[in-house]
C-alpha cells in the first residue's frame, strides 16, 4: 500500500492505525473522537448554517470555510481550509471519523484536500472492525467536504 | 469443552425475575428487569450473592460501551463476535462457545443484555441467543439511554473476567428464525414489516438519516403488514404497556396468540425488538425474525414484491 500521496499529517495518522491490531484500532478511533473540538461560537446552536452528512448514522453537521490569501481576493486553490464537525458524544464512532479529519485536513490548501483518495477509511484498516454502512459514513464526510470546497471554488469562478 | 444437548438447565438455578409490577401484565415478566433492577445486582447488597449474572452491553455504536458503561458491564459487539463475514450467518457452535466462554457466561448464567437505540442490537443480541438455547436471557426495559437519563453511574473500567467453559451447543434454526425459503412457504399466514411506513411503501429502501444500504429495489413482501418497530416503545425507549401491546398488534395489525408469525425489517435488528414483544412480552407461540430482511429479499432475483400502502397478494403457484 502506498500512502505518499497524502498530506503529512493525515500520512502520520494512517500510520498509527496501520500500527496497531484491530481491536486497539477501535480504541485510537475513540481517542480520537475525545479530541474533537467544541465548534466555535457562530456555529454552536446554530446547526441550520451548516451542513448534515445525512449518511451518518448519527446527527452530523459540518461547515467549511476558506481562509483566503488578501482580505479581497476569493477563494483559490491556495485558500486554508478551516473544517469545523460537530457530532453527539453518544456517537463516538462519527465523532472519531470526524475528528480524524479534522485533525489532518484543518489548515491545508484546498488543492491538498480536494486530492484526499476517497478510500481513506480503507487506508486507516478499519473494515474489519466496523460494518461497512459506517465506513461509508466516513467516506461520505470527505466526500462532502469536498465537494463543498469544490462548489465555493466554482462559485467564485462563475461570480 | 463438552458437548451437550440444548435443554434449558434446572431453572431453580436462576435469579430470580424482577418483582417490579410494571412488567406484571406481560405474557413473560420474567424476560425484563428494570434499571433499579440492575443497579441493586451490580452495585447494591445483593451483588455478592449473584455472582451467576452477566451484564452485556449491545450497541450499534460499537465504540459507545468504552465512554462510558454500567459498572461490571461487559461488551459484546455483534458486528465481530456473532458474524461469521465468510459464511454471512452467525458464529458457529464452538465460536459462540468460545465467546460466551471469554465473557465468563456459563450455560445457566442470568444474562442481561442492554444497549443504545432503544435496546434495537440488545433485542438482536439476545435473539441469537435464544437460537443456541441459553435459557436465561433478559433486556433492560428503556436500555443504555434510560439508565443514563436517570443520572445512574457509569464506568470506563473494563471488568476482568474469569473465562468459563461454555459447552458447544448446535444452533437451533427452525424454530426462532426465518431463512427466505421459510418465508416463501409461509405465505397466507401473518408477516409483519417493522421497518418505517416510506420504506415499506418503497418511497425510500433506508431509514431516514441512514446512508443506502444497497438495496435494489423498495417496497415490502406481499401480504406484510406494516407496523413499525417504534409503535411498541415509549419515548424513554421502555415497552409499552401490555393493554397497549395488544391493541397495536392483535386488533390493529389482526395478529392472534397462536398465529404463525415471521418479522422482519432491513437487517434484522428492528425485527429482533418485534419478535421480542411478540414472543415474551405478549407470548406469542410461534414467532421467527427473519434476519436475511430486506436487504435479502429486496435485492433477489425472482422474489416479488409489492410497492405502495397496499399489503398486496401472495405469488401464486408458491
Amino acid at each position: 500500500m502506498t500512502t505518499t500521496e497524502l498530506p503529512e499529517k493525515l500520512h502520520e495518522i494512517v500510520e498509527d492505525f496501520r500500527a496497531v491490531p484491530d481491536p486497539e484500532r477501535l480504541e485510537l478511533l475513540l481517542e480520537f473522537s475525545e479530541e474533537l473540538p467544541a465548534l466555535p461560537e457562530r456555529y454552536a446552536g446554530h446547526q441550520d448554517q451548516m451542513e448534515q452528512v445525512i449518511e451518518c448514522q448519527t446527527p452530523l453537521f459540518l461547515a467549511v470555510e476558506l481562509e483566503n490569501a488578501a482580505p479581497d481576493a476569493g477563494p483559490t486553490a491556495e485558500s486554508i481550509v478551516r473544517l469545523f464537525v460537530s457530532a453527539p458524544p453518544e456517537a463516538p464512532t462519527s465523532r472519531g471519523f470526524a475528528s480524524v479529519l479534522s485533525q489532518s485536513l484543518n489548515g491545508l490548501p484546498a488543492a491538498e484536500v480536494l486530492a484526499v483518495p476517497e478510500d481513506l477509511s480503507t487506508r486507516l484498516g478499519l473494515q474489519k472492525a466496523l460494518t461497512p454502512l459506517r465506513l461509508r459514513g466516513m467516506s461520505a464526510m470527505l466526500g462532502r467536504i469536498k465537494r463543498n470546497i469544490s462548489d465555493q471554488l466554482a462559485d467564485q469562478l462563475a461570480g | 469443552m463438552t458437548t451437550e444437548s440444548s435443554s434449558s438447565p434446572d431453572s431453580s438455578v436462576h435469579l430470580s425475575a424482577d418483582p417490579s409490577p410494571d412488567f406484571s401484565g406481560y405474557a413473560h415478566p420474567e424476560k425484563l428487569v428494570s434499571t433499579q433492577w440492575v443497579a441493586d445486582h451490580v452495585l447494591g447488597e445483593s451483588h455478592e450473592n449473584h455472582q451467576n449474572l452477566v451484564i452485556l452491553e449491545s450497541n450499534e455504536d460499537t465504540l459507545l460501551y468504552s465512554t462510558g458503561h454500567i459498572p461490571g458491564a461487559i461488551k459484546i459487539d455483534w458486528h465481530t463476535e456473532l458474524n461469521d463475514p465468510v459464511s454471512r450467518d452467525f458464529v458457529g457452535p464452538e465460536e459462540f462457545a468460545r465467546v460466551l466462554g471469554s465473557k465468563g457466561i456459563s450455560r445457566d448464567t442470568t444474562v442481561v443484555f442492554y444497549g443504545d437505540k432503544s435496546n434495537w442490537w440488545a433485542a438482536y443480541a439476545l435473539w441469537v441467543f435464544t437460537l443456541y438455547g441459553h435459557a436465561d436471557t433478559r433486556l433492560m426495559d428503556g436500555g443504555r439511554d434510560k439508565w443514563i437519563a436517570e443520572g445512574r453511574a457509569t464506568t470506563r473500567e473494563v471488568p476482568s473476567v474469569t473465562e468459563v467453559d461454555y459447552p458447544v451447543i448446535e444452533r437451533d434454526d427452525s424454530t426462532e428464525r426465518a431463512s427466505r425459503e421459510d418465508v416463501l412457504h409461509h405465505f397466507g399466514k401473518p408477516l409483519v414489516d417493522v421497518r418505517s411506513p416510506l420504506e415499506y411503501t418503497g418511497e425510500t429502501t433506508h431509514m431516514a438519516g441512514y446512508p443506502q444500504e444497497g438495496t435494489l429495489r423498495g417496497g415490502h413482501i406481499p401480504t406484510a403488514a406494516s407496523v413499525p418497530w417504534a409503535k411498541a416503545a415509549n419515548e424513554d425507549g421502555t415497552f409499552k404497556s401490555r393493554e397497549e401491546l395488544e391493541e397495536i398488534y392483535r386488533n390493529e395489525a389482526g395478529i392472534g396468540t397462536s398465529d404463525d408469525v415471521v418479522a422482519y425489517c432491513r437487517i434484522g435488528e428492528r425485527s429482533s425488538h418485534t419478535w421480542f414483544v411478540l414472543r415474551h412480552l405478549l407470548g406469542y407461540e410461534k414467532v421467527r425474525n427473519y434476519d436475511g430482511s430486506w436487504t435479502e429479499w429486496g435485492n433477489s432475483v425472482r422474489l416479488p414484491i409489492a410497492v405502495g400502502e397496499e399489503r398486496g397478494e401472495a405469488p401464486a403457484g408458491r
